[in-house]
């Protein structure tokens, strides 16, 4: 598969702020690649040079094979774009803005089919104005899918809501990857990038620090697990058959060689009868990594 | 002909927006109505000896006539957009493939709608119940009112490019208009020759204001197009023609 973004070297400064600092990356075709950071940290300076609102600095920049600093319409044609807090005209109804939305693409997808595929079916004659929150970001998206892209950003699409809500909308973005789309999404929130992406890239400070698949990203799955367990009554941590560090009633042992230590400990538990009450194996959590890549 | 088709369609959302919208409707459009009746009725009966002796609402209607077109055209414009920018409905649109003329096209051609329905209503309330004469130029009529449009939307793109804020927008616009048409002689003859006037004379308001006072001067001879006025009035919507296109911004101030 081709790639539908391939960013070199981008560059981007604000006065004597450098809001992007040399990023290269690339999203494949039917990928769904998060680009996860802190506020702040460049992400919605870097999508929306993709998007073809700002201009680069320095860097080349290709978005399904074209410039976006140059795509014009017939870019904008072939993709869809999910702003951050955005406003739709309030006085028309849903089914107005999809329909007059519909007639700038050459090939939009019929009204109805967006409406229901966002779960406003009950909305369609409303006027904007009377939506929610949470039914005013469908409508956003319906707006994006309604042209039929082949390409879906998303900038922080879950910001400011309930957890509910945030459901929906993975459900729904989720969707979008089940047809094929490729869609690139910001987000600063960990489990938001983890749920939904095929890949993930952390920027901060204007720059990437991390790139790849969610479960190994910034070594997850090779790194050190952590195995805890309550401290069985009357043993003490030092006479545990491995080294292990108290934590409170818990002990902790922390081991790249889980499978050896889980025999070794359950193993010395049944020689002597006794439960391991509480016991779990966690590695780092994806927030755990980030947050020690950003703090860098 | 796709084009022409997505044009249409635009001035017909706009149309929907501009009808729903309280603010437009009440203070663009029925306002100057207001204005007409209002001072009509109030000086009803009176006539200008300055100009003839001719009666105050021969005068006064023909401005009112031009002030509706200004309405439409560079207050709703000006107001409208920049609220539509501030929201960020604008930089919506600009993500999506319509052209940047069709979508400036589509709020031009609502407001020529609009102009058009006050135009024939303020008239036609002139002339059914103000006995004002409308010697029947309706050439020079069309011609007036559409050099009109084109300098007062132009103005107000302009000005929707150079307001920082919509919360800003409405006292600015404003605040430009009402000093220009008092001074300009909309609602009582300002002398050319008196400094008022000879401001006034600077801006395209006045000269507006007497290029549609010609169309329906009964003392008159002739087409009753005033070229020197609309000159000075194609000159403005030039100038603002360029300032917009050179400064228009889509997207909110901030940000």
């Amino acid at each position: 598969m081709g790639a539908a973004i391939a960013v070199v070297g981008l560059r981007k400064s604000y006065g004597s702020t450098e809001a992007v600092r040399g990023i290269s990356f690339e999203v494949a075709e039917g990928e769904v690649f998060a680009l996860l950071g802190p506020n702040g940290a460049g992400k919605t300076t870097t999508v929306e040079i993709l998007e073809g609102y700002r201009r680069r600095d320095a860097g080349t920049v290709s978005v399904l094979g074209m410039d976006p600093a140059r795509g014009g319409a017939r870019l904008r044609e072939r993709i869809g774009i999910v702003l951050q807090e955005c406003g739709i005209e309030e006085l028309l109804t849903v089914e107005e803005v999809l329909g007059r939305q519909a007639g700038y693409y050459p090939r939009p997808r019929p009204i109805g089919e967006v409406i229901d595929l966002v779960g406003l079916r009950d909305k369609t004659g409303s006027r904007v104005r009377a939506l929610s929150g949470g039914q005013r970001r469908r409508l956003d998206l319906a707006l994006a899918l309604v042209g039929n892209p082949d390409l879906i950003f998303l900038d922080e699409p879950t910001t400011g809501f309930d957890p509910a809500a945030r459901r929906n909308a993975w459900d729904l973005v989720k969707q979008l990857g089940g047809l094929g789309k490729t869609v690139f999404l910001t987000t600063h929130y960990m489990d938001e990038a983890q749920f939904l992406a095929d890949r993930v890239a952390v920027i901060a400070g204007g720059q990437l620090v991390a790139e790849g698949p969610p479960g190994s990203i910034g070594g997850r799955d090779t790194g050190a697990a952590l195995i805890r367990f309550a401290l069985p009554e009357g043993v003490a941590v030092s006479s545990l058959p491995l080294p292990a560090r108290p934590d409170g009633e818990y002990a902790l042992v922390e081991s790249q060689e889980v499978t050896r230590c889980l025999h070794l400990l359950t193993g010395w538990a049944l020689d002597r009868g006794i439960e391991l009450r509480g016991l779990t194996v966690t590695r780092r959590s994806l927030e755990d990594v980030y947050l020690e890549m950003v703090d860098r | 002909m796709r084009t022409l088709a997505l044009l249409a369609r635009q001035v017909r959302y706009e149309q929907k927006l501009y009808w729903r919208s309280p603010s437009s409707a009440v203070f663009t459009f029925a306002f100057p109505i207001l204005l007409l009746v209002i001072f009509a009725t109030l000086n009803q009966g009176t006539s200008i000896r300055a100009l003839g002796g001719i009666s105050y609402n021969q005068y006064y209607v023909p401005g009112i006539v031009a002030f509706s077109v200004i309405s439409a055209c560079y207050t709703n414009l000006a107001i409208v957009l920049c609220f539509r920018r501030d929201s960020g409905a604008l930089k919506r649109l600009r993500g999506t493939p319509l052209p940047a003329w069709v979508f400036m096209s589509g709020n031009i051609g609502s407001s020529l709608v609009v102009s058009a329905l006050l135009v024939l209503l303020t008239t036609a309330v002139g002339v059914l119940f103000y006995g004002v004469a409308f010697p029947g130029r309706w050439a020079a009529l069309l011609l007036t009112v559409a050099v009109g449009a084109f300098c007062f939307c132009s103005l107000g793109l302009a000005m929707t490019a150079l307001v920082a804020t919509a919360t800003a927008s409405p006292a600015i616009v404003n605040g430009t208009l009402f000093p220009l048409l008092f001074i300009s002689g909309t609602f009582f003859p300002v002398p050319a020759s008196s400094v008022l006037g000879q401001i006034a004379s600077l801006f395209p308001i006045r000269h507006f204001e007497q290029a549609m006072f010609a169309v329906f001067d009964p003392g008159r001879i002739g087409s009753g197009v005033e070229p020197r006025a609309l000159l000075v009035m194609l000159g403005w919507g030039v100038g603002a023609a360029v300032v917009a296109v050179r400064r228009f911004r889509w997207e909110p101030t901030r940000g």
